[in-house]
């Protein structure tokens, strides 16, 4: 068990600087999300903690020793990578207990290991296998349990089920919470899945080039996105975002279409102001059809024409036009919608977000 | 008749033209393999006959007898040319595959500059034919005073044989993903341990391929062989051919026989090595 410290950490191929020192503490036993965009730098910077990637500048610790220019088995990682890596030279069960046999130890002493490990993954009966005998599924869980035999001060995932199916992941993303709510160990999590962030980690890590854009808890992420890219990559489907200034306590639009300034932003914005207005599809209902009543204070409505709707059962998300721009909503307990219908709209404004235009941060302070 | 039985029938034409076309294609590959076996257990005159006499009315031991016997009673110092044979071969392939292994994993695995020209460069040495090779090696050789030795005819063949080990090494090694060899050391190896463990069995049919191939290729070499060597000190079996040639006449019986004995080790090694040939090793390591 271990924390994990990055310190202004940093990673240059020759002259491009692909990760521009991030700092983040991970606590002991903590569950960390790296999530972001493709391209901007988690696989990397995962690999830099694991040891795979020589790191170019800054510091990184793990257990509170700086472990900058320790090889991977001095670390007491263990990792899970996208392609599973397992070994196709050798069995299920060797695969498994390869590590303990480099460790030294004896195959009396790895048997009860590896079977106890197999056991948690349900794996028993797969131990002679050979991976390609093994499903996708199944080799995901392998590649787990490889990782778990050794207890590990950290784990390190990258991306483990993004090349399974939907019905898969989600199964295997609860056998993930699970396993870590039984073994204890610091886990960093790789993924660009924004739901597996959001149900499995403690605290969720946004990268976005090279740099951090927040850090913290699923609800603080969602309910209170520093920036506007947060806003919009957390969430589904995402916040509506639209360009819009602040004139005489409203909010105008490009179109010349307003909505009243949210109360929360009344002496945070003056005129004039240049912003990015955000109200996420929850926010943004049929009159009767949200998770509020639209009774509330701070809740502004209008009539909008309906465009499309998405009906997907429990609820339908419904898209139309305002401000010029298309606006999506959430209807609860739905009706049947035609195209064209006109609604009148609850926009909640006490949820809404304001993000200043030009460096995209938060307008809430 | 039916449409399927009509299928079914042009089917079964189709596979026996096949079968006969292979059949055919097979007989003249074998032919002068067989002819070679079937001459070295008959008479010169039924050898030289004409028409050529196809089934054999008086086969015999004698070419065999004959070579083991002893030199002057019409033999060859057979189990020198062999030995000789056998020493510069192996030596030489495990020094190549030793090599073409550390070249093949650097040019699979590392980034380095002139990667490309390098390797261009030495698959650009296999262009020059042996023979245009073999008068120069004669006077370096020569001068260095390493003619007729076993370690100037291991020299040549491991120069020979390594662009060609480099280049197929490399190829299983690219095929074997870099993540097995990560995984590895996330496991607790070294480089080193992970390359014994995990990325070596894998790229085995590779280097068992290319182990043949260098082994052959030094087992069969005569013309760099003939001008490089001189006495049983090192004279190969391939050179040793030439002992059954008199000015003016040619022991062809005896010759057939030498060439059986050369053939057979060959064969040999090839069948205890096609067993790890098999391919596909690598299949299920990485995704579904
Ligand atoms: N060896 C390399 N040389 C130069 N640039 C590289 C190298 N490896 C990766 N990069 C660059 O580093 C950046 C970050 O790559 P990284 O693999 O960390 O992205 P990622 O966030 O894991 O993306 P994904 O979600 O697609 O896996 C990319 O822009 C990539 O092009
Ligand atoms: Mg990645």
């Amino acid at each position: 068990m271990a924390t994990v410290s990055l310190q202004k950490l940093v990673k240059r191929y020759g002259a491009l600087e692909i990760v521009h020192g991030i700092d983040l503490e991970v606590a002991d036993r903590e569950f960390i999300a790296l999530v972001g965009p493709s391209g901007c730098g988690k696989s990397t910077t995962l690999r830099m903690i694991a040891g795979l990637e020589p790191i170019s500048g800054g510091n990184l610790k793990i257990g509170g020793r700086i472990v900058n220019d320790l090889p991977p088995r001095a670390r007491n990682i263990s990792m899970v990578f996208q392609s599973y890596a397992l070994y196709p030279h050798m069995t299920v069960r060797e695969n498994m207990g390869f590590s303990l046999k480099i460790a030294g130890m004896k195959s009396e002493e790895i048997a009860p290991r590896v079977e106890e490990a197999a056991r948690t993954l349900d794996l028993t009966h797969l131990l002679d296998r050979r991976p390609s005998q093994l499903s996708g599924g199944q080799r995901q869980r392998v590649a787990m349990g490889r990782a778990i035999v050794r207890n590990p001060d950290v784990f390190l995932f990258d991306e483990p089920l993004s090349n399974l199916d939907a019905k898969l992941r989600t199964q295997l993303r609860t056998e993930i919470k699970k396993l870590h709510a039984k073994v204890q160990s610091t886990v960093i999590y790789v993924t660009h899945d924004q739901v597996e962030a959001m149900t499995l980690a403690d605290r969720i890590v946004i990268m976005r080039d090279g740099h951090i854009e927040q850090v913290g808890t699923p609800e603080e992420v969602f309910q209170r996105p520093a920036s506007k890219f947060v806003a919009g990559f957390i969430g589904s489907p995402p916040m509506n975002l639209k360009d819009a200034e602040i004139a005489d306590g409203r909010v105008v639009f490009v179109n010349g279409d307003s909505l009243p300034l949210p109360r929360r932003f009344a002496d945070r914005v003056t005129a004039g102001r240049k912003v990015t207005f955000g109200l996420r599809p929850d926010d943004l209902y049929p009159a009767g059809h949200g998770i509020h009543s639209g009774q509330e204070a701070d809740v502004h409505k209008a009539d909008l024409r309906v465009s499309i709707t998405e009906p997907l059962g429990n609820e339908t998300l419904v898209f139309s036009e305002h401000g010029g721009a298309e606006w999506v909503g959430r209807m609860l307990n739905p009706r049947r919608l035609r195209a064209g219908e006109t609604l009148p709209f609850c926009f909640d404004l006490s949820q809404a977000h304001l993000f200043d235009r030009e460096t995209g941060r938060t307008l809430r302070g | 008749m039916n449409e399927n039985a009509k299928a079914r029938l042009a089917g079964n034409l189709l596979s026996l033209a096949h079968k006969l076309g292979l059949f055919i294609a097979m007989a003249i590959i074998c032919l002068p393999g067989l002819w070679i076996v079937l001459a070295s257990f008959r008479p010169t005159v039924e050898i030289m006959a004409k028409p050529p006499v196809w089934i054999p009315q008086d086969l015999s031991l004698d070419a065999y007898v004959a070579m083991f016997s002893g030199v002057g009673q019409g033999g060859i110092p057979v189990i020198d040319y062999f030995s000789n044979s056998l020493i510069v071969s192996i030596t030489s392939t495990v020094i190549s595959l030793a090599i073409g292994m550390a070249g093949g994993y650097a040019f699979a695995r590392f980034r380095f500059r002139a990667k490309s020209s390098i390797f261009l460069g030495l698959m650009l040495t296999r262009t020059v034919p042996g023979i245009a090779l073999s008068l120069p090696l004669f006077f370096v050789y020569s001068k260095l005073g390493i003619i007729d030795t076993h370690f100037g005819l291991i020299l040549a063949y491991v120069a020979l044989n390594v662009p060609f080990t480099i280049w197929l090494i490399d190829g299983f090694f690219r095929q074997v993903p870099k993540d097995l060899a990560e995984a590895a050391q996330i496991d607790g190896c070294t480089r080193w341990q992970a390359f014994w463990q995990v990325e070596f069995p894998l790229a085995g049919p590779g280097i068992a391929s290319a182990g043949i191939f260098a082994f052959l290729t030094s087992w069969n070499e005569f013309a760099l062989a003939s001008q490089l060597t001189r006495s049983i000190n090192s004279k190969t079996l391939p050179v040793g051919l030439l002992d059954y040639t008199a000015e003016f006449t040619i022991d062809w019986r005896g010759m057939c026989a030498l060439a059986v004995v050369m053939i057979i080790p060959a064969l040999v090694l090839t069948f205890i090595v096609q067993k790890h040939l098999v391919s596909g090793l690598t299949s299920g390591a990485v995704k579904g």
